[in-house]
């Protein structure tokens, strides 16, 4: 059983179905033994830093997620919480990369939204991804290229598409809709 | 593959095929402009023709936009002109369906009229909700969206005329003209947190003879969200125009894409062919 983190950043039911696209039963909870025990969990959203972390915290998830030991997928904000600090509300976040979230400067649209391509490529996520394959962004907020990327993007700065280490993986894009490259890294995170 | 018609092209299509080829081998690393096809809906089923062959049924969204995603789409459109007490139903159950089946973004519009609406579209599965008259009634609605889902959520579809050498912006499906301009009403939905502006000239709109490329230009460069251009569109060489005269994010076309005048991958291969960021 997939595990889909509820908490209050939205954009849940659509990896949810995505999940049920590929064939994976998820559940959406915050339940902490559902959480520990489940095959995978998926950490994503769409909203504010701070009172995400908020959140987390005030319900001891923020615990919970770096105590996991199963493959972990942040999304979008999902990443950023899952870096030390972000500029979005001035937060600490759960520390599990050791990189900074900043916001883009304004040298061009931001939100960056729309596709964009993915660069340098490495590890199992990006497994029959090719380099400079397009996937769907939406975010005023970047994690810092750091020694856990995995796939750098370019908008206004280069930054951090996407974030490995052990068992945490995170992107800052939405492969749930980013068509079938998407649906292609989220197998191989199935996979896992 | 070639589409039939483009016979008597032959040689020029030869020429740009094999530049096509060499194009994809080295593809532009950046934000990509974006492709969008609209569909309008009414109770639940898609309206003016479509004349595609190979879909089991045309006249259902789910299977066009299946269609569209396949086909290469970056996003689509789904305007509600539905004018039924039955409308939010079937809007809502259309709409969860369209979600669980199509894995590119995609954007709700049509009489959207207060938070409890959009909050209807969204909770469904809509990445976007599109705002047009309603917006100009009541402007406030703009931030109460965004300030619950994020600007991200919110597109303002702003209709405009060429009215006495002024661009006029139109409500009620552009049945009615107000006082706004639409260059100092699109600085406006900025201000009150659109992400994003979908400007469509009525001037143009079903003429096939290009998008409004002054207005789309004075707006995309005067704002700091992404406008989408909307209303023309009858040739490939009208979305190169658009996206390299003005800083339009994307280009939106319905009829053309339905009637399959202009088969989307081959639309965006062109493009490519003329060095424009496309996925």
């Amino acid at each position: 059983m997939i595990a889909i983190l509820k908490y209050n950043a939205g954009n849940i039911a659509s990896v949810q179905n995505a999940l049920t696209r590929l064939g994976f039963e998820s559940v959406v909870t915050d339940d902490v033994d559902i959480l520990r025990n489940a095959e995978k969990v998926i950490f994503p959203g769409v909203g504010e830093a701070s009172s995400a972390m908020k959140y987390l915290k005030e319900r001891n998830l923020d615990e919970v997620i770096r105590s996991l030991k199963q493959p972990v997928l942040g999304i979008c904000l999902g990443q950023q919480l899952m870096c030390a600090f972000s500029e979005e509300g001035n937060v600490n976040c759960l520390g599990i990369f050791k990189t900074i979230v900043k916001k883009f400067p304004p040298q061009d649209l931001v939100p960056q939204m729309g596709w964009n391509s993915l660069t340098k490529l490495s590890g199992p996520l990006f497994q029959g991804v090719n380099e400079s394959d397009d996937v769907y962004f939406v975010h005023s907020y970047y994690a810092e290229l750091c020694e856990y990327t995995v796939a750098t993007c370019n908008y206004i700065v280069p930054f951090s598409a996407a974030l490995q280490k052990d068992n945490f993986y995170a992107t800052q894009f939405h492969p749930e809709k980013s068509g079938s490259v998407g649906e292609k890294i989220l197998m191989n995170f199935l996979k896992l | 593959m070639p589409s039939l018609c483009a016979l008597s092209l032959w040689d020029k299509g030869h020429k740009e095929d094999t530049k096509t080829h060499k194009d994809t081998q080295r593809k532009i690393v950046m934000l990509k402009k974006r492709i969008i096809p609209c569909l309008d809906i009414q109770n639940g089923r898609t309206v003016k023709g479509v004349n595609f062959v190979d879909i089991r049924d045309a006249g259902d969204p789910v299977e066009l936009a299946k269609k569209y995603a396949a086909e290469g789409a970056d996003e689509l459109v789904f305007l509600d002109i539905t004018a039924t007490e039955e409308k939010r139903k079937t809007l809502s159950e259309l709409v969860k369906k369209v979600a669980t089946e199509i894995n590119i973004p995609f954007t709700v519009g049509g009489g959207i009229n207060s938070l409890e609406d959009a909050e209807m579209v969204i909770k469904s599965g809509a990445d976007k909700v599109s705002l047009n008259s309603s917006a100009v009634k009541n402007p406030q609605l703009i931030s109460e969206i965004a300030k619950q889902y994020g600007s991200q959520c919110v597109v303002v579809a702003i209709d405009t005329k060429l009215v006495e050498n002024e661009w006029r912006v139109f409500v009620s499906g552009g049945k009615t003209p107000t006082d706004l301009l639409a260059i100092d009403w699109a600085k406006k939905v900025v201000e009150l947190g659109a992400g994003e502006i979908l400007l469509t000239s009525m001037n143009n709109d079903g003429t096939k003879a290009g998008f409004a490329i002054e207005i789309t230009k004075q707006i995309s460069e005067a704002v700091s969200i992404p406008v989408i251009a909307s209303g023309g569109a009858g040739s490939k060489e009208h979305f190169k125009d658009v996206f390299q005269k003005t800083k339009a994010s994307g280009g939106l076309a319905a009829s053309i894409f339905h009637y399959n005048e202009i088969p989307i991958q081959e639309l965006k291969n062109y493009l490519k062919t003329q060095n424009i960021p496309i996925r």
